[in-house]
C-alpha cells in the first residue's frame, strides 16, 4: 500500500540524512521525499511517499518518531488529504508541434513559463496521476527534460500538523 | 566564567558527576587532555586501543546505573571506537562518547585524520552532535547525558573540532533541559495496564518473559514482587539474567537458542505471555512464523514503541518504563479481588515441572578432561555466586550464562545484540573500577580474549585485580559447533594454531598466570586466584574439552519447540 507520511523535524544540519539513512538502513522504500523549512524557520516539514504493508508502515512511523530531531509524524494518507507535485518539462517546440504542445498544456491547465525558438518549459502542478497523464499525452520524442518536485501533502479540513 | 571549550567539556563532565573517562589522546583532543590534566575530579583511564575505551566505559555503565564516558581523537581514534559504540547501541547502554575533530575550517578538506565521525556513527548511536561553536558545548553536553540515560538508553556521541575546544567563551551549565522533539513516555497507560492485568489473571497457561529492559530500568525488585504475587513461571533473556533470581523455583532458566527446554516450551505453549523489556529477538523466539502458530495473547511492556509489534503481533501494548508499569500492575492486583485460577495454575505447573524434569542442563562430567561447564560451576562456588561476571562471545559465553546462576541484576555483562568478541576484559575493567569491592571475573575464550589482549597492560597500570577464566578449547568453538552440526564437519578456519602461552603472556605484563590441565585442579586454581592473589590480576588458562558443544540448541530458522537437547538428539 502507498502511504504519505508528513513530519516536522528540527532544522539542524544532518537531519535529512538521519531520515534517509533510516530508510536505507532498514530497507524501507522511498518513492519521493520533499523537504523545506516551515513558516517557523527552526523546523522543516517533510513529505515522504512510501509503500509497504501495514506492519511495515507502522514500523516506519515508529522509527521516524524515534529519531531525536523529529518533532511530529503523521500518516496523512490515513484520512482525507491533498497531494500536489510540481513538474517542469522542457519540450521541443518547432513547426506544428508548437501549437500542439500549447493546446495540450491548456487542456491540463499547465503554464508555459519559458519560450525560445525551439523549446518551451511547461509548468504543471497536480497529483502524481495528472502529471503522469500529461507526460503520456506528449509525444515522447519531443520531451527534452523533465523535473518533478516529489509530493507535498496536507490533510483536509481541520486536521493540522503543528507543534 | 570564561573558559576554553576544552575546559567547558571537562566542567560538564564534573557537573554530571563523571568519575572516570576511558580514552586515548591524539592531536585533535590535545586541548581536552590538557584540561583533564589540570583538574583532579574526573579521572582518566588510558587504555591501549580505543575500542577497549568504549567497551570499558560500557562495562562501567552496565555494572552501575551510570552513564559511561569515553574520549577518543579524530580519524583512527573515532573509527576504532565504532565497534564499541555499536555494541553499546545494540544493548541500549547509556554512554557519552567525546571525539575530537579537525578544526571547523578544515572539515571537508580531506584534512589529516579527518573522517566524517558523525556520518560514520549515525546508524549506531541514539543521537550524535557536531559542535561548531564553543558556546554550544554546555547545552550539547547536557543534551547528550539526558538523551543517553532517559527513554530507551543508548550511546550519544559529541564530536568537537579542535579549534572549538581551544576557543574561549562564557560557561554556564544548564540546570534543566527540555527538547520539544524528545519526550519519552514513562508512565504506562492505566487503561492498557488494567486490560493487561485482567488478561493475566484470567490466564490458564501464563508465562512471564523479561529482558534487558528490567535491568536498565532497575526494576528487579518490582519484577520479583509481581512474579511472586502471581505465582507464574518466568524466564529472563540473555540480557535480562539476574532480573529475577536464578535460584527461585518459579525461574525456568533462559529462553531461546541456547535456553532451557522448560523455558522454551512454556513460552511456546503459554496462553498469555507477559513480555517485559524484552524485544522478541530472533535468538529468543526462533522462527517467528512457527512461534505464531500457537495462539496466545501477548502483553508487551516496553519504553520504545518501535520494539512493540515489530517481530510478533502484540495484543496489549504498554509503552512506558518497566518500573512504573510493574508498580502499577502490582497496585492494581493488590487492590482488586481477582486472583489467578488455582486449578489452572496447578495443572500448568505440573506440565512445566514435567518439562523441567527432562533436566536439559545436565552434562556429562569427566575426571580426565576439564569440561567448560564444570569450570563455570566451580567459579560460581568459589565466588559464592556473587561476583560480577563478564564474558566474550562464543560457547564460553553461553556456558557462563547457563551455569553461573545470577540472582541479582547487573552481575552479568556481555554483548548480546552485536555479539562482539573482545568485550570481556574491557567490561571487567569498567566493572572493577565501578565496583572496587566486588569480585570481577571474565569468562572468555582463547580467540575472544586475543581481540583486546593488549588491555592486560591497562590492567597493570590501574591495578585492576580482575580474574580471567579462559576456557581454552583451541577452537573458535561456536563456529566449530555450527560447522560440525550444519556444514558437514568441515572445520574451515575455526582452529587456531600457534596460540601463546597465556600464563606466561600474563606474567610478562606483570600479572599472575596459571595454566590448569586437570579437572581436579580447577577448584584449587580458582581459590588461589580469588584468595592468595586477591589483589592481583590472575589469568587462568583452563585447557578444556575441545569438542564440547553448547546444548540445548534451537537451530536458526527452527521453532522453539524443535530443540536439540544433546548430542544424542542429532
Ligand atoms: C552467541 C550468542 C547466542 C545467543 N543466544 C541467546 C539465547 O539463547 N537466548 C537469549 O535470550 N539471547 C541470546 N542471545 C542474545 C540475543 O542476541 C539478544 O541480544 C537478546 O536476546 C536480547 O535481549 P532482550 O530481548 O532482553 O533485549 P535487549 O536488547 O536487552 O533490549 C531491551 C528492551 O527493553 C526496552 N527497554 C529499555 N529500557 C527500558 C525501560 N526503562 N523500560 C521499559 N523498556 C525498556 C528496550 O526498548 C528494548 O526493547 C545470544 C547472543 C549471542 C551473541
Ligand atoms: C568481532 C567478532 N568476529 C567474529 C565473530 C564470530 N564468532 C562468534 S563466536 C566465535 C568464536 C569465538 O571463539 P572463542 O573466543 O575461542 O570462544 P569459544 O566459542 O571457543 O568458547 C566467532 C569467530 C564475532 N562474534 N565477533
Ligand atoms: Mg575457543
Amino acid at each position: 500500500m502507498r502511504h504519505v507520511i508528513s513530519l516536522l523535524i528540527e532544522n539542524e544540519s544532518g537531519a535529512l540524512s538521519r531520515v534517509s539513512g533510516l530508510f536505507s538502513a532498514r530497507g524501507y522504500n522511498i518513492e519521493s521525499l520533499t523537504v523545506a523549512p516551515t513558516e517557523d524557520l527552526s523546523m522543516s516539514r517533510m513529505t515522504i511517499v512510501t509503500t509497504g504493508s501495514d506492519d511495515i508502515v507502522e514500523q516506519i512511523t515508529k522509527q521516524l518518531n524515534k529519531l531525536v530531531e523529529v518533532v511530529k509524524v503523521v500518516d496523512i494518507s490515513e484520512a482525507a488529504h491533498i497531494e500536489r507535485e510540481l513538474m517542469l518539462v522542457k519540450v521541443r517546440a518547432t513547426g506544428k508541434d508548437r501549437e500542439e504542445v500549447k493546446r495540450t498544456a491548456d487542456i491540463f491547465r499547465a503554464r508555459i513559463i519559458d519560450v525560445t525558438d525551439t523549446a518551451y518549459v511547461v509548468e504543471l502542478t497536480g497529483n502524481q496521476g495528472k502529471l503522469d497523464a500529461f507526460i503520456g499525452a506528449i509525444d515522447p520524442a519531443l520531451i527534452l527534460e523533465t523535473v518533478r518536485s516529489g509530493v507535498c501533502g496536507i490533510g483536509r479540513g481541520d486536521r493540522v500538523l503543528k507543534v | 566564567m570564561v573558559l576554553s571549550g576544552a575546559e567547558i567539556v571537562i566542567r560538564c563532565l564534573q557537573e554530571e558527576k563523571v568519575e572516570y573517562v576511558f580514552g586515548y589522546p591524539g592531536g585533535a583532543v590535545l586541548f581536552l587532555y590538557d584540561a583533564l590534566f589540570q583538574q583532579d575530579k574526573v579521572r582518566h583511564v588510558l587504555v591501549r586501543h580505543e575500542q577497549a575505551a568504549v567497551h570499558a566505559a560500557d562495562g562501567f555503565a552496565r555494572s552501575t546505573e551510570k552513564v559511561g564516558v569515553a574520549m577518543v581523537t579524530s580519524g583512527p581514534g573515532a573509527t576504532n571506537a565504532v565497534t564499541g559504540i555499536a555494541t553499546a547501541y545494540c544493548d541500549s547502554i547509556p554512554m557519552v562518547i567525546i571525539s575530537g575533530q579537525v578544526p571547523v575550517a578544515a572539515i571537508g578538506q580531506d584534512a589529516f585524520q579527518e573522517v566524517d565521525t558523525v556520518g560514520i556513527t549515525r546508524p549506531c548511536v541514539k543521537h550524535n552532535f557536531l559542535v561548531k561553536d564553543p558556546r554550544d558545548i554546555a547545552v550539547t553536553m547536557k543534551k547528550a547525558f539526558h538523551l543517553a540515560r532517559t527513554g530507551r538508553p543508548g550511546p550519544v556521541l559529541v564530536d568537537i573540532p579542535k579549534d572549538v575546544s581551544m576557543q574561549r567563551c562564557e560557561f554556564e551549565y544548564p540546570k534543566e533541559i527540555s527538547m520539544r522533539s524528545y519526550n519519552p513516555v514513562v508512565k504506562g497507560h492505566s487503561g492498557q495496564i488494567k486490560k493487561a492485568v485482567q488478561l493475566l489473571l484470567e490466564a490458564r497457561r501464563p508465562m512471564i518473559y523479561t529482558g534487558g529492559g528490567v535491568v536498565l530500568s532497575n526494576a528487579a525488585e518490582q519484577l520479583t514482587k509481581l512474579t511472586r504475587l502471581l505465582g507464574y513461571p518466568i524466564t529472563n533473556t540473555l540480557m535480562g539474567l539476574g532480573g529475577y533470581p536464578f535460584s527461585d523455583r518459579q525461574y525456568l532458566g533462559m529462553p531461546g537458542m541456547h535456553g532451557t527446554f522448560e523455558a522454551n516450551m512454556a513460552m511456546h505453549y503459554s496462553d498469555v505471555l507477559l513480555a517485559v523489556g524484552a524485544r522478541f529477538d530472533d535468538r529468543v523466539i526462533g522462527n517467528p512464523a512457527h512461534f505464531a502458530e500457537e495462539p496466545r495473547k501477548i502483553i508487551h511492556v516496553d519504553i520504545d514503541p518501535s520494539s512493540i509489534s515489530k517481530r510478533v503481533r502484540v495484543d496489549v501494548p504498554i509503552v512506558g518504563d518497566v518500573k512504573e508499569v510493574l508498580d502499577e500492575m502490582i497496585r492494581q492486583i493488590e487492590s482488586g479481588e481477582a486472583r489467578p485460577n488455582p486449578e489452572a495454575l496447578a495443572a500448568w505447573w505440573k506440565q512445566v515441572e514435567e518439562w523441567r524434569g527432562r533436566r536439559c542442563m545436565v552434562y556429562k562430567n569427566s575426571d580426565e578432561i576439564i569440561k567448560p561447564q564444570f569450570v563455570v560451576q566451580k567459579l560460581w562456588e568459589v565466588t559464592g555466586g556473587d561476583a560480577i561476571i563478564t564474558s566474550d562471545v562464543g560457547q564460553h559465553q553461553m556456558w557462563a550464562a547457563q551455569y553461573y546462576g545470577f540472582d541479582k541484576p547487573r552481575r552479568w555483562l556481555n554483548s548480546g545484540g552485536l555479539g562482539t568478541m573482545g568485550v570481556g576484559m574491557p567490561y571487567a575493567m569498567g566493572a572493577k573500577l565501578a565496583n572496587p569491592d566486588m569480585q570481577v571475573a571474565c569468562v572468555t575464550g582463547e580467540a575472544s580474549i586475543q581481540m583486546n589482549i593488549q588491555e592486560l597492560s591497562t590492567c597493570k597500570q590501574f591495578r585492576l585485580p580482575i580474574k580471567i577464566c579462559n576456557l581454552n578449547n583451541r577452537y573458535l568453538g561456536m563456529v566449530r559447533q555450527w560447522q560440525e552440526l550444519f556444514h558437514g564437519g568441515r572445520y574451515s578456519e575455526s582452529y587456531m594454531d600457534s596460540l601463546p602461552d597465556f600464563a606466561k603472556l600474563a606474567e610478562s605484563y606483570g600479572h599472575v598466570g596459571i595454566r590448569v590441565d586437570k579437572p581436579g585442579d580447577v577448584e584449587g586454581a580458582l581459590r588461589e586466584a580469588f584468595t592468595t592473589h586477591r589483589n592481583e590480576l590472575v589469568f587462568l588458562d583452563f585447557q578444556v574439552d575441545q569438542t564440547e558443544n553448547v546444548y540445548p540448541m534451537v537451530q536458526g530458522g527452527k521453532g522453539l519447540t524443535e530443540m536439540i537437547l544433546s548430542a544424542e538428539d542429532l
